[in-house]
């Protein structure tokens, strides 16, 4: 079946909303000088299963559910929502939310179904994907394994988490666009200890599938085998280096960099409001021309994907930059009229209690010519950041940061020792210009990616091939 | 009246949630339940910008058959989606493994004494006077210097919720309480150098909030002593975290001190306990009983009784911060603190920020943290930061894309001095404090 007809399966059906109500309700929200207005019904039903310590000591089990209402008027919004999707409820928000324009008269309103676009993931419940029993001896095998690796391993903690959504959103033109979204992730924590000293190593992954996506390609003991293996290269790390030198970022997850230093600089609402470093920066060089990056939310399966996003366009492949050139931003419907360009399927919000931002999906660098061993030859004294945790940016000073959880030290082209986890501190518009090799091993992140803005929270990947930047701040104690 | 009965209401489906848990043959339960509703009014550039307006509820139950345990979350709270999310905790500890440390608290350990502490104070905001406030709030700052070149809009937020817990032991308790809080950003310009900073209050009582213009006056004052911020070279040097970062640095000394990393060995303060982690100068103390206040509570997420107590006394590490489950994973009894401390304040000296600033003499003033970059297990520190070079006592000019890194074991011992100038937004309060000497990265 169609993922709008399971959504309206799923949400309308049990709550008794007719496509009547639907109407009534945007009817209420539209007056005169209301120039967009959408109703968001959700609901998601997520599971997670940790074991720690050898046993399975947490089970716990989500329903969330309910329904936004929003209306905007020039740059205005007004926006209620509630948990209980109920047609008294929801008139009653609509109510609310059209207080914000001008009282105008009640329009009319006729629904239709909305479809025509590509699926990028299967619709099934991934939560019944494996019964619960399988799934309790999933996270034990991990575990068993994990721990027969190595003997300094003192701790293993294994994480499954499944998420089956489904939505439905309702335009004021009275296009109804729906979609079911699985989600499923998987991490593995180790903990090692050698002569007192504890280190800790960490490795996940997942995406819009079912949790036999851990099973095939043996995944889930893959996870627990990079865990250990970055635990004990991080027994042998020294200081961190200080001060501004080469990097080279591995491929992947070190993507971050793009999400960080650029993505979130390129995102409509900032450049509509003129409070990016990147504003009114389209058309002129923000990278060297080595570098071309995308927004792609159309990748199969990726935990970034989406079908369509969450007012209903459909994702795209949009080039952020290319060959250096800035070409655009990453839009929401909003931002895209304001800005009088298209939205480009990044309106994304966390739920039905949250508005809709410009948001990235899975943001990465195309790859380029050089072997990655070649770069690493290229690099007199400098740093070598394998992976990483998390990162920050300040949009308007365009100042990131990012920091490593695996990272060693290039000497004389060569890959010497281990380093502790550092920070590395950059300039958002300038530090792609520094880009002078970009290597051929184009590498999208296992699926571990949460992004945070405005306090929501949305699944995001990222991906690049290993690259070299000509100077970049690292955040060490060795000075 | 009308808040105690609907309390009252609530207490009665917590009951029923827990009848029903034990009805579905789970040996022990606990429940909570809460809701809370909300009004967000921002404005950007005068005009209004969005209103939100704010309704959630939400009830999670765990369930215990014997020693497995498991848990359950809805927003809906229909009498079915109820029953559905008993059923879902119930079957999920029909898969979960007997863990000997699991189960409720003990009885005596409950809270008892449920003082009034005075935390709710609903405010009857209109749309229209929250749009006139915001409005003030950001016209105030956009006026302050013709630097401040855009904005990012004022918000006025006020919150109340209901919050009510218990379990089968017949602990069943419920509160009101109330938040509001208004806040500005804004951006200022000169040449190329564009920077944005803000700044907000945030109280149980509307009455206890900054002024609009005084919140939109510091938030244009500390965006415009941004510009034409540079790095620095390479150095060590003192540094003083001004108060409203200075939290962060007891945050990460309560994540070393709480049961789960001290249980999971995850911490750099293992087995610290009577030994000296800070100077002997240093009293850190938890005060759940302080009326009004953001942290107060009379009883912990597992409904133990919250204690006044030291954390740190004389620079010694006096007490862990401990839930049910993690004390009976070390041994040792709840410090009342599932969930986490509850108004954790610091000990001040008479040394305004001014006398601060003359104390660290010279080195780094830092006003902004980026990014994690804190190794629990290890307690390596590295993250990034922005601030102010400062030459005898004296602030030069605004520092912005350097690093500042060291291991938070020597930095709490090289505490030099904490200022007078407590920040009281949150549920950490301290002063600004002065570290002897750290790594800072740069050009």
């Amino acid at each position: 079946m169609e993922p709008l007809s399971l959504a309206r399966q799923a949400i309308l059906v049990p709550a008794g909303i007719l496509d009547s109500d639907i109407e009534k309700i945007m009817g209420r929200l539209l007056g005169a000088s209301v120039d967009a207005a959408d109703i968001y019904f959700q609901s998601s039903h997520s599971e997670s299963w940790v074991l720690e310590s050898g046993i399975i000591k947490e089970g716990t089990h989500n329903i969330e559910q309910g329904a936004g209402v929003r209306a905007i008027s020039g740059e205005k919004t007004g926006f209620a929502y509630s948990d209980r999707i109920e047609l008294s409820e929801l008139l009653l928000a609509a109510d609310n939310v059209r207080a914000i324009t001008k009282h105008g008269q009640e329009a009319q309103v006729k629904l239709s179904q909305n479809s025509g676009w590509t699926h990028y993931y299967p619709v099934a419940n991934p939560l019944k994907s494996l019964a619960d029993q399988e799934k309790i001896d999933l996270l034990r095998k991990v575990d068993v394994a994990t721990r027969q690796l190595d003997k300094r391993i003192e701790e293993v903690i294994v994480s499954l988490v499944g998420v089956h959504e489904n939505i439905l959103v309702a335009n004021q033109d009275g296009s109804l666009a729906g979609d079911v979204r699985p989600l499923v992730r998987m991490n593995v924590t180790v903990i090692v200890e050698e002569n007192g000293r504890r280190e800790q190593g960490s490795m996940g992954g997942g995406g819009r599938s079912d949790y036999r996506y851990f099973i095939e390609q043996d995944r889930a003991l893959e996870f627990g085998k990079e865990a250990v293996r970055q635990a004990l290269v991080n027994l042998e790390a020294g200081e961190a280096p200080a001060g501004n030198m080469t990097v080279v970022l591995g491929s992947g997850w070190p993507g971050i960099l793009l999400h960080e230093a650029i993505g979130h600089g390129l995102e409509g609402d900032f450049n509509r409001k003129g409070t990016s470093a990147f504003s009114g920066l389209v058309g002129q060089r923000v990278a060297s021309d080595l570098c071309t990056v995308v927004d792609d939310g159309t990748l199969a399966g990726r935990r970034g994907s989406l079908s369509i996003d969450d007012e209903g366009t459909p994702t795209e492949n949009t080039v952020l930059i290319e060959k250096g050139i800035l070409k655009g931003y990453m839009q929401d419907k909003l931002n895209a009229r304001l800005m009088g360009v298209k939205p480009t399927g990044n309106g994304r919000r966390e739920s039905y209690a949250h508005l809709p931002l410009p948001r990235m999906t899975n943001t990465y660098m195309q790859p380029g010519q050089h072997d990655p061993e070649e770069i690493i030859k290229s690099v007199k004294k400098g740093l070598y950041a394998k992976n990483f945790g998390g990162g920050q940016v300040d949009i308007t000073s365009g100042k990131f940061v990012f920091s490593t959880s695996e990272a060693y030290l290039i000497e004389d082209g060569k890959i010497t020792r281990p380093v502790k986890g550092a920070t590395l501190i950059g300039n958002g518009p300038d530090v792609l210009t520094k880009v002078s090799m970009v290597g051929s091993d184009l590498a999208l992140d296992s699926g571990v990616g949460t992004c945070g803005k405005d306090g929501q929270s949305v699944p995001v990947g990222v991906g690049q091939p290993t690259l070299k930047i000509d100077g970049l701040t690292v955040g060490g104690t060795s000075l | 009246m009308q808040k105690q009965e609907q309390i009252d209401q609530l207490k009665s489906l917590v009951k029923d949630l827990l009848d029903e848990a034990q009805k579905q043959g789970a040996t022990a339960a606990e429940a909570g339940l809460s809701q809370e509703s909300g009004l967000s009014v921002s404005v950007r550039l005068g005009d209004v910008e969005t209103i939100e307006h704010h309704c959630d509820q939400g009830l999670g139950i765990t369930v215990y058959f014997g020693q497995r345990k498991g848990s359950a979350n809805t927003t809906d709270l229909s009498a079915e989606s109820i029953k559905e999310t008993v059923s879902a905790a119930c079957s999920i500890a029909r898969y979960t493994s007997e863990d000997a440390y699991a189960g409720l608290p003990d009885k005596e350990m409950l809270a008892t004494y449920f003082p009034n502490l005075d935390l709710y104070h609903p405010w009857k905001l209109e749309i229209d006077q929250a749009i006139a406030l915001a409005t003030e709030c950001e016209s105030a700052a956009r006026s302050y210097h013709p630097e401040i070149s855009n904005s990012e809009g004022a918000t006025v937020n006020t919150h109340e919720g209901i919050r009510v817990m218990g379990n089968s032991l017949g602990f069943l308790q419920g509160y009101c309480s109330s938040r509001h809080s208004l806040s500005c950003s804004v951006l200022a310009q000169r040449g190329d150098s564009m920077q944005r900073d803000y700044w907000y209050t945030v109280a149980r009582n509307a009455l206890n909030l900054e002024s609009a213009s005084t919140v939109g006056t510091k938030a244009a004052e500390r965006t415009l002593r941004r510009l034409e911020g540079r790095s620095l070279s390479t150095r060590q040097c003192p540094v003083l975290y001004s108060a409203e970062i200075a939290s962060s640095l007891l945050g990460s000394f309560i994540g070393a001190i709480s049961g789960g990393n001290l249980y999971r060995k995850s911490s750099f303060l293992l087995d610290k306990i009577d030994t000296q982690i800070f100077p002997d100068f240093i009293r850190i103390h938890e005060q759940p009983y302080l009326t009004g206040a953001l942290g107060s509570a009379a009883y912990d997420g597992d409904g133990v009784a919250t204690q006044t107590r030291d954390i740190v006394n004389q620079g010694i590490l006096r007490g862990y911060v401990l839930g049910t489950y993690s004390a009976r994973k070390l041994g040792l009894k709840s410090t009342g603190n599932a969930g986490g401390v509850h108004n954790l304040s610091v000990d001040t000296s008479d040394l305004s920020f001014n006398d601060m600033l003359k104390k660290l003499h010279t080195g780094l003033l830092v006003t902004e943290l980026m990014g994690q970059g804190v190794n629990m297990v290890t307690g390596d520190y590295s993250r990034g930061a922005a601030g102010f070079w400062v030459e005898n006592g004296e602030i030069q000019y605004p520092v912005e894309e350097i690093t500042i890194a060291g291991n938070l074991k020597d930095m709490f011992k090289q505490i030099i001095a904490i200022g007078n100038d407590v920040d009281m937004r949150g549920n950490v309060r301290t002063g600004s404090i002065l570290v002897e000497q750290m790594s800072i990265a740069g050009q």
